[in-house]
């Protein structure tokens, strides 16, 4: 299934997950290749004051440099930034990070459909996002928002989610997307060829 | 919700048209936040022609007063972050305990959930009665609500949990009065504030101060203009006051750093010289 989406050019990799995405992640993320020539934006629900912990997790298993992403900071390739809790994530047209502490969308901040959108506002068709187990259905819009610009929706398998619903959304308010298994992601993401697209 | 994405350039212009005309000026603002909360009213009020839109926000002031309280982010609770109000209560009010007189500036105060956490906070530390909070918004109709006192009781569960994480000791309710659906602070912590309207944009310093808190702000802001109110602060600032930033943002990258020491592990900096 991967093998369709090789030549997808990408500026950057968002993740969005909520309940049973971590799982997902510590699957992925010690296969990730150490030189992938772009960033990866995660967006997961959390409760607030853990970053340190997920940071440190996920450091542990990728040579992948891990940071909280911090507000006007220039996103470099091989580079994970995790949205802090509380706070939504923006991107600016020069793909600088922004932060937001407006209300919550979809009772949740970060909420994973305005990174999407905000993403997809900029990084147009060369933008990949994936979106992972969870209860409630953040993140469908915000595929949506990716597909219109041409950028391409990749939903875990509902099957193999631990929270199938978030997923499931997805697969059914999402036109065009690609459905993996969690095995499959860390191949799907190292063979996308990294996109020297400029923006604004 | 916020499918539809508006052209930059139509937003750009739109700005261009409010400073003009209204006087406001949102050019410096980080450009993806800004245009999302356009989009956002745009979408909320059912607006489907840009150009209407625009006309409403240019000549229709009562709409524009509505468009300015939607655009910045009014989002904000009382003992926000309890470890930073715990790092004012241990490390940064007991050294403004020997001055005379304590002048305090809350910008950015929103609805005053701020302003009446610092006013409890110097309560207990017996600093009340010699301090003023000057609280300041861009938005006249935020402050209106600040200057009431009143806040929603659902609220306040909370609020509560928070001043009681941050190192509260009383019992938080000691400080309101319940009211059907409200809560109403005391008159006395209110009668310690005072509430103007203040556009860090465009308005210059207006007194000097031993602490300044503006959290939450600066996010909005690009690098350009976050330095232009690092400056205007730091004019503010007497030597040895602090200035508390919100807990995602830093002092780190302004000139004139070298002129501040960090308070330990909270967002907080102290003017040396």
């Amino acid at each position: 299934m991967a093998q369709t989406a090789i030549n997808q050019k990408c500026a950057a990799v968002i993740i969005g997950g909520s309940a049973g995405s971590l799982d997902v992640l510590l699957e992925v993320f010690p296969a990730l290749k150490p030189h992938l020539g772009f960033p990866i934006l995660l967006v997961i629900h959390r409760k607030s004051g853990s970053a340190s912990v997920l940071i440190n997790l996920l450091q542990s298993k990728t040579q992948l440099e891990v940071q909280e992403a911090e507000e006007k900071t220039i996103l470099a390739p091989d580079t994970v930034y995790i949205a802090p809790a509380d706070y939504h994530l923006l991107i600016e047209h020069n793909k600088m990070l922004s932060l937001d502490y407006s209300e919550k969308v979809n009772y949740s901040r970060p909420s994973i459909d305005v990174t999407f959108q905000s993403a997809a506002d900029v990084f147009k068709d060369a933008l990949v996002c994936i979106l992972l187990s969870g209860s409630n259905a953040d993140g469908v819009e915000g595929l949506i928002a990716v597909c219109n610009q041409g950028g391409m929706a990749v939903i875990q398998n509902p099957d193999t989610a631990t929270m199938p619903y978030m997923p499931q959304q997805a697969v059914l308010n999402v036109n065009k997307h690609l459905i993996l298994n969690s095995f499959e992601m860390a191949d799907f993401i190292n063979n996308l060829s990294h996109s020297s697209q400029k923006t604004d | 919700m916020q499918n539809e994405m508006l052209d930059n350039e139509q937003i750009k212009h739109l700005l261009n048209d409010i400073l003009e005309i209204h006087g406001y000026d949102f050019l410096e603002y980080s450009f993806a936040s800004i245009k999302r909360r356009v989009t956002r009213l745009y979408t909320l009020d059912n607006f489907s022609n840009f150009s209407l839109f625009c006309q409403k926000v240019k000549n229709d002031q009562a709409y524009f007063k509505r468009f300015l309280e939607e655009i910045t982010v009014n989002v904000t609770e009382m003992f926000r972050d309890p470890t930073f109000y715990r790092s004012l209560r241990e490390e940064v009010l007991p050294h403004l305990g020997t001055y005379p007189f304590i002048r305090i500036w809350i910008a950015g105060c929103s609805s005053g959930e701020e302003a009446f956490s610092l006013a409890i906070l110097l309560d207990e530390l017996n600093l009340l009665h010699k301090s003023l909070i000057y609280a300041t918004d861009i938005n006249p109709s935020v402050l209106e609500r600040a200057k009431s006192g009143v806040f929603p009781l659902a609220y306040l569960k909370q609020y509560s949990e928070n001043y009681l994480y941050s190192g509260g000791t009383k019992d938080f309710s000691s400080y309101y009065t319940a009211n059907y659906n409200s809560a109403k602070f005391d008159e006395r912590l209110l009668k310690k504030m005072i509430f103007s309207t203040h556009n860090l944009v465009s308005d210059h310093s207006f007194n000097e101060f031993q602490l300044i808190m503006c959290r939450n702000v600066l996010i909005y802001f690009d690098k350009t203009l976050q330095n232009k109110v690092f400056n205007l602060f730091d004019e503010s600032l007497d030597k040895l006051g602090f200035l508390a930033l919100g807990s995602k943002e830093s002092l780190d990258f302004w000139a004139n750093i070298t002129r501040y020491k960090r308070v330990k592990t909270e967002k907080i900096w102290r003017k040396l010289q």
